[in-house]
């Protein structure tokens, strides 16, 4: 669709951006909507089964973005991160605790030596209504306090009144604000209205410097959807396709169950392909979603149902 | 019977279903068996639950436990009473599906189904007593009030008696929830109808979905995940009639330490219950406070 020399001057001007995004191919709303409907029906069952729960355990960016979050409950959250299921230490840990920037030095003690990532939301999540400064500063201080990973938000108002270049420009400085750490683009695709804007704006973000893109921010409805991830992923492979590097997809809120899960990494595998298929490019945005996906593990490993005395609360 | 057109009225029939969180879904197996009256007629088809159908109602039950046991015993007792109301006016059609699985004469199951509703009224009267029966203010030699007092114990399973299809069932399922348990009961295998229409009783009763779910099925598949699965609490045996299917329920029951009901034989459901049903799901709870100065 397209080639990398065309690719390298997309973003020399407004319109050059504008010419490149608006060309991309129109998403077949029905056709994604049905795709995703026919893959959630795939059965997974027996060893498949097991391997995927634990593959999606270790993909879980285990979350809390509450105003009312503590040092106490961020350290009971990493505590959990690292050891999901102490019944049972052959259950892997998490990817990764996902804190706002205030908590992410709590977060990084709490997580020393564990393996278990820190990420933290930035630049005015989740409304990412502020001035650039303020959002680059946000950053800084984020990375400075240690976060392995950044959580943007897009300015959703700019994407839809169709400046594409600011939004370029500042995801482009916020990638640079990151140094090392991993930078996640969050979309908010409940917002963008049209799968069209959700292709084009995946495209944006990873034409900036994105290391992930991500469906929301979970403050607003509807959050991750299937056929919103499929598109997502389709634009990832496509995107490798054209220009070679590997950006990861991360679907957040609103995954609650295993059996949804389950339903996403299937959706992966088959968009994607299974290089997608590890925590270094896929993530699930979830805080009760471990639960269930360990008392999944729990009825495999026993043969009866478990229960949740039996999974710690969050 | 003719129609204005002259053409024959085409009964209407009904669904049999499951009663799971308030709704009433067929089987997610697709599954159905038909069921016959007394003398071996068939009278309907009802929904052959499966394990996952158990699953889903022990989902139900046990989301809905907390809110009902928060409710006051006050305001339970008046839900309980609101169904006794609901059977009241739908005695005629309980009469007739009792006296159908049973084999009685309309009379004989009219005097059950009756006994049933007072049965009902019964159990509704000790939601906001059982505290003052069962709980205590004990003597402590300390500054301290001492108390105990019962709780529910969660989510209880039931297998409902096939003797009796009505008087068995609410003796089975009134003792759970009058304390604060929430309940997933187990229809008599080939005499499941009063359950159903039971559950629509229920269902219109102001009793949060949820709080009871009703199965119909096979004892011998569906009980021993709902034995085994750890969300549920307590398991009332009362209508497992083979001894051995029995002795594997309880030994399933242990890996969470359920509390398990299993009466050495079947009760006379006729007979004054007692207290045993409602105290045999509930946990005494002892509390110190110390006394203000």
């Amino acid at each position: 669709m397209t080639t990398t020399d065309t690719l390298a001057d997309v973003a020399t001007s407004a319109s050059a951006l504008r010419r490149f995004l608006h060309g991309l191919p129109g998403v077949d709303q029905v056709g994604a909507e049905e795709r995703a409907a026919r893959l959630a029906a795939r059965s997974v069952k027996a060893t498949a089964k097991a391997f995927a729960l634990d593959l999606a355990v270790s993909m879980v960016d285990l979350t809390t973005l509450e105003g009312q979050d503590t040092p106490g409950k961020v350290r009971a959250l990493c505590a959990k991160a690292a050891r999901p299921d102490p019944s049972d230490p052959a259950a892997p840990r998490v990817a990764a605790v996902c804190v706002y920037p205030d908590l992410v030095a709590t977060a990084k003690r709490a997580l020393a030596g564990s393996g278990v990532r820190v990420a933290s939301v930035a630049t005015a999540f989740p409304s990412g209504r502020a001035a650039r400064a303020v959002k680059i500063a946000d950053v800084e201080y984020a990375v400075a306090a240690g976060a392995d990973e950044v959580d943007m938000v897009i300015d959703r108002g700019a994407f839809l009144a169709g400046d594409y270049l600011a939004l370029y420009d500042e995801i482009g400085a916020v990638k640079e604000a990151c140094g090392g750490a991993h930078l996640k683009v969050i979309l908010e695709t409940g917002e963008l209205v049209t799968y069209d804007n959700v292709r084009r704006a995946s495209w944006l973000a990873m034409l900036a410097g994105a290391d992930f893109i991500k469906t929301s921010t979970g403050k607003v409805q509807p959050a991750a959807t299937l056929p919103v991830t499929l598109v997502m992923l389709e634009a990832v492979r496509d995107f490798r396709a054209a220009v070679g590097r590997q950006v990861g997809v991360k679907a957040a809120g609103g995954i609650r169950a295993a059996k949804d899960a389950l339903r996403y990494l299937v959706v992966v595998n088959e968009t994607a392909g299974p290089a997608w298929l590890t925590p270094a490019l896929y993530r699930f945005g979830a805080s009760s979603l471990l639960n269930d996906l360990l008392m999944q593990r729990q009825k495999l490993a026993t043969g009866h149902y478990a229960g949740h005395d039996y999974v710690t609360e969050d | 019977m003719p129609t204005d057109n002259g053409s024959e009225r085409v009964e209407v029939r009904k669904a049999y279903k499951l009663y799971i969180g308030g709704a009433f879904p067929r089987s997610e197996s697709g599954r159905s068996y038909p069921v016959s009256d007394a003398r071996g007629r068939f009278l309907a088809n009802a929904a052959l639950a499966s394990r996952k159908d158990a699953r889903d109602a022990v989902a139900a039950a046990y989301k809905a436990w907390p809110g009902w046991s928060a409710r006051t015993g006050y305001n339970r007792d008046q839900i309980l009473y609101r169904i006794a109301e609901m059977l009241e006016g739908r005695r005629d059609q309980f009469a007739a599906e009792v006296a159908a699985a049973e084999g009685l004469s309309r009379a004989r199951a009219a005097a059950q189904v009756s006994a049933a509703i007072d049965r009902w009224v019964w159990y509704a009267g000790w939601a906001d007593k059982l505290a003052q029966v069962l709980g205590a203010g004990n003597q402590v030699s300390g500054p301290f009030f001492n108390f105990s007092v019962p709780e529910p114990a969660g989510v209880v399973a039931a297998v409902a008696p096939r003797s009796s299809s009505l008087l068995g069932l609410v003796s089975v399922v009134a003792p759970v929830i009058v304390a604060g348990n929430a309940c997933v009961v187990l229809a008599a295998e080939d005499r499941p109808l009063p359950a159903v229409s039971l559950a629509e009783v229920l269902a219109t009763s102001d009793l949060p979905g949820g709080v009871v779910n009703i199965l119909t099925g096979a004892v011998a598949e569906v009980a021993p995940w709902l034995a085994s699965h750890f969300d549920v609490h307590g398991l009332d045996l009362a209508g497992v009639e083979d001894p051995a299917l029995a002795a594997d329920l309880e030994r399933a029951a242990a890996g969470n330490l359920k509390r398990v009901l299993l009466p050495e034989r079947e009760p006379d459901w006729t007979a004054d219950p007692g207290l045993t049903r409602m105290r045999a799901f509930l946990e005494i709870k002892t509390v110190w406070h110390p006394v203000g100065i």
